[in-house]
């Protein structure tokens, strides 16, 4: 790094002549990594009333009456396939293959999709059931969290989608590789607050 | 109190003519008072045709700076605001004795002290603070302007739109009577069916959304711009507390988020989270929102104890004494703020395990905050103190907070809690702190960086007007309270029984009216000192013999902040730059990057605000209309790959040469 | 001199944008690591809806216990093979921003549940949600 001084050599630099060019969005990372630890914490919340409410079921139904875990299992191998297929487009990403990163966030984008339909197939069940978010503080607990989290992945393949979109416009120039790393952090973020949900509410349900 | 049809029109939801609170005579005045100021602002734009000029040189900048000053006039405006109702309150306590009702209806009576509360905190105190750390923080760390600077423009948009939906609830319909925090089942759909809840949680949700985004961009702000060579054990003491405050922003405001979501949808999908039937239980919404809570007062308080430590050192001509203490102290009033928020609800019946806790942990942040006040006093011990205003504001606050202090150990100990919750000693204290720490500090930022901002100093003779009827007003209008609440009087009462208390409501509306003295000043101060900027003129950009960064540069500071990025060698960076014989670089400019001006932020706000008028009238309608808008603005604003500029090396030099004639002209005078 | 330049360097260690930073974006991981990553998580994934769904152990304690043991090794699978952190990106503050999260987490979960348990034991005396659960028809 170049500095120089206006007068005597032994005078300490106080500004830099040669200024490094800021590389735009160097922050970007760290900024969004920060907004998903404070996403990180509404979750919390969430899990907290979860723990609060959980057992008040109002002489309505429980977990056991509720949760079927084979379709648990199965959505969770639905995000969990995401998450690899997510990791497959960043790998292509980096050998620059525009087109391999467009059919793998193509593929990312259908678990997340069959994730969303399995999981508001369970919903469907539960209400026809007359297990309503408004049946019990239980009930509202389980389907305000379990909701925000859906919410998430809906907002994530909205925004998968857009990065297709530009991907195929632009190619994989820095911005969109900075795009595509926000969204591959959100993705696997996602995949871990799942981890929570399904130990959580469902196993831990199963146990009650 | 107004009666909504239970079912809402397709078109207007249950907005509707009635909503209009045509039969209150002090609405209608206050409405009728507002609407002519406000033609006669907007007015006067157009005919100086200045609608261009605001839009391209500040709705739409993207410059910290602008931004900041923005926040802080967003601030005054609902000072005013909420100071009006303030006064109603004192006024109608001070009335309604001897069998006299006071002139305020208790539903109007009720909305006030909840406006009040919510607009101080979140539309007066939090932008001014916010307001300073984004003039401040950039230029004390040698940075260009924040990390995302369109993050900033889109979320003091937020704030304002948060602000306005409060203010539109003045006159369309009403606002909640709640209480500041709206506990439920209060605040539930049974007791609370009238829009007011509904204005309180959308303002706030918008309103969250810019405080959190502008404390993400401040964090990497501070943590990726620094200058080369400022370490973090040396950066100026506001930058350090900025930081631990944007935490706490960050890790505080997503619980208030959650917790809103959770209140909105027991009111608008029914279902029981704090709800008394179904399993539901109110007191969790108490425990979460004083998680937020509690931190929220660090919030505000934290960047006030930067200024005044900035104050301090510059006005008594020395170092900061005990700069390392002083960081870890802010350290860890930031870790301790998560460990206390029970004591905001000893007497909900946890029991004394839970409570001894809350109560050790509160007393123990006391520590670290006596710290901080050793520290001032010993940097001033043996220097060359300067009695300027901002540091006529500091010693005012050193006064005044150690009481506040004192009262707040005082309700820490859980069996005195017992006796005083609810009281207006709780309320003397909490404005002890704010008003004696937050206001105070504030008033000591804006009178220190206002040369900063604009070029010239503020008016002596009216700040110092101001100065005195705000202290003097603030004993006169809380030691009262004191009194009060040890005798027993709960606060948020609108008539009284006992005809010996009286005297000391008086005394206290006669605070309140010397505050409002201090407000005028203030404001005639602004006036005067716009009039007389001439004769205020700073043209060496460090008036006040500053230590730190940002009086290193022009006032105002231009565009790129710093023409060449500072190296910092010590903490008091420009102290040390003019002890060991600086000289301004006057050539070899350089283009220098820029990010570019954009609208998208303030119609990305806008739309919010139709959204959440929309959600707060059942129009779903043009709630799902203005959602869908969100959406497609939101996503075609990232298709805009063209966000920034260079400004020319000619430029540069031209902006440089001219703080160069106005320095040499500074000596020669 | 030499003081001051070590004091230069120093600072552009310090500072992301001017060190060796440049341009230098978040870590990647390898196929090896995502798949190391995948198989990981599938197999602590199965193990505790097997545990569960199967009734392997006979104490519901235990099986709690342990399920939420493999909750946590997965997390930490997931935040070092999908999501790459270590102590070095950006310099240790991702780091630092998480550990701070875990620590905010952890106050508000227990916090609330311990709060919230000692009210209702205290308030509700005979209304515990044992007893509720026991006396609902």
């Amino acid at each position: 790094m170049s500095t120089a001084t206006t007068t005597a050599t032994e005078r300490p630099v106080f500004y830099e002549v040669e200024e490094h060019a800021h590389p735009e969005g160097s922050s970007t990372a760290l900024g969004f990594w920060i907004y998903l630890m404070s996403d990180c914490l509404i979750f919390a919340c969430l899990f907290a009333v979860y723990g609060v409410l959980g057992s008040n079921y109002a002489a309505g139904p429980g977990p056991k009456d509720l949760f079927e875990l084979p379709l648990v299992a199965l959505n969770t191998t639905m995000l969990l396939l995401s998450s690899i297929t997510y990791g497959f487009a960043m790998l292509t990403m980096e050998k620059n293959r525009v087109r391999q990163t467009q059919i793998w966030l193509a593929i990312t984008g259908l678990f997340g999709l069959a994730f969303l339909g399995i999981e508001l197939h369970e919903f469907h069940t539960l209400i026809e059931m007359g297990a309503t978010p408004q049946r019990s503080a239980f009930l509202s607990a389980f389907f305000t969290l379990v909701g925000t989290h859906g919410l998430h992945v809906t907002f994530g393949t909205i925004w998968l989608v857009t990065l297709m979109v530009q991907v195929g416009r632009r190619g994989l120039i820095a911005s969109n590789r900075r795009r595509l790393m926000c969204l591959s952090m959100f993705w696997h973020f996602l995949d871990v607050i799942w981890i929570g949900v399904f130990t959580f509410v469902y196993l831990m349900g199963m146990l009650r | 109190m107004t009666e909504y049809p239970v079912p809402t029109s397709p078109i207007f939801g249950r907005l509707t003519l009635d909503a209009l609170p045509l039969h209150e005579p002090i609405v209608v005045v206050t409405f009728l008072v507002v609407a002519m100021g406000g033609i006669a602002v907007l007015g006067a734009i157009t005919y100086f045709r200045l609608w261009g000029y605001l839009w391209k040189e500040w709705f739409t900048s993207v410059d910290h700076k602008k931004i900041g000053i923005m926040y802080m006039v967003l601030g005054i405006i609902m000072l005013l605001r909420g100071f009006a109702d303030a006064i109603m309150m004192r006024a109608q306590q001070a009335i309604a004795f001897n069998g006299s009702e006071g002139y305020l209806p208790a539903h109007h009576y009720d909305q006030i002290f909840t406006a009040h509360g919510m607009i101080m905190i979140f539309f007066v105190a939090m932008p001014l603070v916010t307001g300073l750390m984004n003039f401040v923080v950039p230029l004390q760390i040698g940075a260009r302007d924040v990390s995302f600077p369109f993050l900033n423009n889109f979320s003091f948009w937020m704030t304002t739109c948060g602000a306005v939906l409060v203010m539109a609830s003045l006159f369309i319909g009403e606002f909640a009577k709640t209480g500041w925090l709206a506990y439920p089942p209060l605040s539930g759909i049974g007791y609370s069916p009238d829009p007011g809840v509904d204005y309180y949680i959308w303002a706030l949700q918008i309103a969250g959304v810019g405080t959190l985004l502008s404390g993400v961009n401040l964090i990497c702000t501070i943590v990726k711009m620094r200058a080369p060579g400022m370490t973090m054990m040396k950066m100026p003491v506001f930058t350090w507390t900025a930081l631990c405050t944007n935490v706490l922003i960050v890790a505080a405001f997503p619980v208030l988020t959650a917790v809103l979501v959770l209140l909105s949808l027991d009111r608008y999908v029914g279902t029981n989270f704090f709800t008394n039937d179904f399993g539901g239980n109110p007191m969790m919404y108490v425990n979460l929102i004083w998680i937020w809570g509690h931190p929220e007062v660090y919030i505000l308080i934290l960047p006030v104890f930067g200024i005044f430590s900035e104050v301090t050192s510059t006005f008594s001509g020395k170092k900061l004494f005990g700069y390392t203490s002083m960081v870890y102290a802010t350290v860890v009033i930031t870790i301790l703020s998560y460990l206390v928020w029970l004591h905001h609800f000893f007497t909900m019946g946890s029991g004394a395990s839970v409570n001894s806790f809350f109560g050790i942990t509160t007393m123990i942040i006391s520590i670290p905050t006596g710290a901080k006040m050793f520290n001032w006093l010993f940097t001033m011990y043996r220097g060359r103190i300067r009695f300027e205003l901002p540091m006529m504001w500091t010693i005012a606050f050193m006064l005044t907070f150690v009481i506040g202090g004192m009262t707040g150990v005082l309700l820490a100990v859980p069996p005195a809690d017992f006796v005083l919750h609810n009281s207006l000693f709780l309320v003397a204290h909490f404005h002890n702190v704010i008003i004696g720490g937050v206001v105070f500090g504030l008033f000591a930022g804006m009178a220190y960086w206002f040369p900063k901002a604009f070029g010239f100093r503020l008016n002596e003779f009216w700040g110092k007007c101001s100065f005195w009827f705000w202290v003097v007003g603030f004993y006169f209008a809380f030691m009262p309270l004191y009194v009060l609440g040890l005798m027993g009087v709960t606060r948020r009462l609108r008539v009284f029984d006992d005809p010996s208390l009286h005297i000391w409501f008086i005394l206290a509306a006669f605070g309140a009216f010397l505050i409002a003295l201090g407000i005028a000043c203030f404001l005639v101060q602004i006036f005067v000192s716009i009039r007389d900027r001439e004769k205020l003129r700073d043209v060496t950009g460090d008036p006040w013999n500053g230590r730190t960064l940002e009086w290193a540069t022009s006032s105002p500071p231009p565009d790129y902040n710093f023409a060449f990025t500072p190296v910092i060698h010590d903490g008091d960076a420009w102290a040390d730059m003019k002890s060991r014989g600086y000289t301004r670089p006057l050539e070899g400019f350089r283009p220098i990057h820029m990010p570019k001006n954009t609208g998208a932020g303030i119609i990305l706000a806008g739309i919010c605000l139709v959204l959440g008028f929309a959600l707060v009238w059942y129009i779903w309608w043009l709630a799902a209309l203005s959602f869908v808008a969100l959406l497609v603005v939101a996503i075609g604003h990232t298709f805009d790959y063209n966000r920034d500029f260079f400004i020319p090396a000619d430029e540069v030099a031209r902006c440089e040469a001219e703080r160069t004639r106005l320095l040499a002209g500074q000596v020669q005078a | 001199m030499s003081a001051n330049t070590h004091a230069h360097h120093h600072g552009a260690q310090d500072h992301g944008a001017h060190g060796h930073g440049h341009g230098e974006e978040a870590p990647h991981g390898s196929l090896a690591s995502y798949l190391t990553g995948f198989v990981l998580s599938v197999i602590l994934t199965a193990i505790p809806f097997w545990l569960v769904m199967s009734d392997v152990i006979a104490d519901k304690t235990v099986t709690a216990l342990v399920i939420m043991a493999f909750a946590v090794v997965q997390i930490v699978v997931h935040m070092i093979f999908f999501l790459h952190m270590n102590f070095r990106a950006e310099g240790g503050w991702s780091m630092l921003a998480m550990i701070f999260t875990i620590i905010v987490v952890v106050i508000t979960l227990t916090g609330s549940l311990w709060v919230m348990y000692h009210l209702n034991a205290n308030m509700m005396p005979g209304h515990s949600m044992e007893q509720m659960i026991k006396d609902a028809p």
